[in-house]
């Protein structure tokens, strides 16, 4: 019965201890991974963050470029697009022409390295020959005015297609009014 | 190949003419007074030449030569050209050796007869032509030629050239040419047509536009305006020998026209800023310049004698005609009726100008005294007529017109009468300009 006793306690106290020990060791060593994939883990989602923060000021910085260039693009859309137009055998300009001239001035000086032809045109009414003078008188008329605003003459070229090239093909007051035009092309 | 062509020139020498009774005096031109607008055309038959040729098929060339013969005199406007259903007589069996019965001719009103009679063999061709009053019953023109089967062409127009000369002491316009601008090629080029509209071919392959051609005095130069490089540059060339220069300063260079009897020639340059008219030699390079005012200068013309230039200018507000004296120059205005007169051509004889002017948006063409009396509006309602030009002779203008839908180029008398189309190619046809009496044609 003793014994029985004995053998009870060395096992109530070694089993234990026994469990200690093992559950000591044990101990240790999950500590250490589990501290090492939480450092892992951490790594990764700040790496991540720090990618995301990354491509989203790629694409800040992208759609800012992209919106400028799209801003360029479209002042030089509306450079090249809008025409100026006058009346009847004349070359004189009216006021929106001159408002235009005014922007298209600006554009050029944001744009310090492109030459200008200004191409003068004419309405099929008129006679051939005239028309040659008078478009050659819009195209000049156009370019004074520029170089008014401070734009070098080495800059601007002219042209006189008179009514050989309309932009619009029509007998009307339309057409007509649309083809008395000054354009500008880029060389 | 050689002996071929020394036949050609020694036959295109010996169209012979031979002249078969002596020409009555010429002093008096009492048949066609071609100074007076309300001429009446004279009643004149072309029967169909009699033919002599042995060939059968050759025979064939009596009836086309005879239509040329009839079509020619009749494009002068001088002349009603009699019907020959209405002809009492069958030419081939009347003898044109034996005395031509008149009262036949008298009968149905012509005044004027030409009788032919042709022979063809094999490539040749000998054709016999008279001309005689029939009221008169005299011979008055008889020539006989010699030739190439192709020739047959330069036969009847020298023979016209010869009745023309007899009738109004003119030679006329039959060995002219008239250069125009036609866009059937896909873009405006220069082409020349005989007088008639004949044989028209395209002269320049710029593959640009073209425009704005002029004549020197001898018919051997040609100027226009190109954009083969680009810029309006102004062409000088030889027609033969396909040399010459180009004008190609800063702006417009164009509406050349070459100064009467001298290589040098009148332009429009804007190298100034300012179109103005400049006197070039005929290399190119400036003489002196013309006009001094600001606005546009363009256009000129000159007199016959060289001594004048009339051009448009716009320097009173709207296009208008007017008149430099190069010596001493002094410079008046021509123009005062309407708002834009433009395209000026002197007449051959000095005494007018042809212009067109613009009222409406509709162009017409008119005829003015060199003094400023008596403008004359030619055409009315017939669609955008423009750019008159004088036939050497001065007895007519051609001219461009939109009558029929696109511009197609037309003829009229110098009084505006007698209207025909003078050819017809596909696309528009603009800017005729008609040739001096071209010697070697």
């Amino acid at each position: 019965m003793r014994k029985k006793m004995w053998i009870i306690l060395a096992l109530l106290f070694v089993i234990p201890g026994l469990l200690f020990t093992v559950s000591c060791a044990k101990k240790t060593v999950k500590d250490e991974t589990v501290l090492q994939q939480q450092a892992e883990e951490e790594a990764r989602i700040k790496a991540r963050e720090a990618e995301q923060t990354e491509r989203q000021r790629r694409m800040e910085e992208e759609s800012l470029q992209e919106e400028a260039r799209r801003k360029l693009a479209a002042a030089q859309e509306r450079f090249l697009n809008e025409d100026i137009h006058f009346e009847f055998d004349r070359s004189d300009l009216l006021p929106e022409a001159q408002e235009i001239l005014r922007w298209k001035a600006a554009w050029m000086q944001k744009n310090p390295n492109v030459q200008v032809t200004i191409e003068g045109h004419c309405d099929e009414r008129g006679t051939s020959e005239y028309n040659l003078a008078l478009g050659d008188r819009r195209a000049n008329s156009a370019k004074s005015y520029l170089m008014d605003l401070g734009i070098y003459g080495s800059r601007l070229n002219t042209i006189s297609y008179g009514e050989e090239r309309p932009a619009e093909y029509g007998s009307n007051e339309e057409a007509w009014a649309k083809n008395r035009r000054a354009h500008l092309t880029l060389e | 190949m050689i002996t071929v062509l020394r036949l050609k020139t020694i036959f295109l020498i010996t169209i012979v003419s031979i002249i078969i009774a002596p020409a009555v005096c010429r002093a008096e031109y009492d048949y066609i007074d071609i100074t007076n607008p309300f001429l009446r055309k004279i009643p004149i038959a072309v029967p169909l030449f009699k033919n002599m040729s042995p060939d059968k098929t050759a025979a064939q060339a009596a009836r086309p030569a005879s239509d040329l013969l009839s079509d020619t005199l009749e494009f002068t406007g001088y002349f009603k050209m009699l019907d020959r259903e209405a002809f009492f007589v069958d030419p081939q069996s009347e003898s044109v050796s034996s005395v031509v019965n008149f009262h036949n001719w008298t009968g149905i009103g012509a005044e004027l007869l030409i009788t032919g009679q042709i022979l063809v063999i094999d490539n040749l061709v000998e054709m016999e032509l008279r001309l005689y009053d029939t009221f008169k019953e005299k011979l008055l023109v008889g020539k006989r030629y010699k030739g190439w089967l192709n020739d047959q062409r330069k036969m009847v127009r020298r023979f016209c050239s010869e009745v023309i000369f007899f009738l109004t002491g003119n030679r006329g316009f039959f060995n002219s040419e008239i250069a125009f601008i036609s866009t059937g090629s896909g873009n405006k080029e220069v082409y020349i047509s005989d007088f008639d509209g004949y044989n028209p071919r395209q002269v320049t392959d710029t593959k640009s536009i073209t425009i704005s051609p002029a004549w020197s005095s001898d018919g051997k130069w040609l100027a226009y305006t190109s954009y083969i490089n680009g810029n309006p540059d102004l062409y000088i060339k030889n027609l033969k020998e396909k040399r010459g220069a180009v004008v190609a300063k800063k702006g417009i260079n164009t509406t050349p026209s070459w100064v009467p009897g001298k290589f040098e020639l009148a332009a429009t340059l804007s190298f100034s800023g300012d179109p103005e008219i400049y006197l070039l030699t005929g290399t190119g390079k400036i003489i002196k310049r013309l006009t001094y005012t600001w606005g546009i200068d363009v256009s000129p013309t000159w007199s016959p004698d060289g001594k004048k230039m009339a051009f448009v200018s716009k320097r009173s507000g709207t296009p208008q005609i007017y008149i430099k004296n190069i010596e001493s120059g002094r410079t008046e205005r021509l123009t005062f009726i309407g708002h834009y007169n433009t395209q000026p051509s002197w007449s051959p004889q000095g005494d007018k100008i042809a212009y067109s002017s613009i009222d409406k948006g509709r162009g017409n063409i008119w005829v003015i005294g060199i003094d400023g009396n008596d403008p004359i509006q030619l055409t009315s309602d017939e669609g955008n007529s423009e750019s008159p030009t004088w036939s050497p002779d001065g007895s007519l203008i051609a001219f461009s017109s939109t009558r029929e839908g696109p511009s197609k180029i037309y003829v009229m008398t110098a009084y505006g009468t007698d209207h025909r189309r003078l050819l017809t190619l596909p696309g528009k046809q603009t800017e005729p300009k008609w040739s001096p009496s071209l010697i070697n044609k």
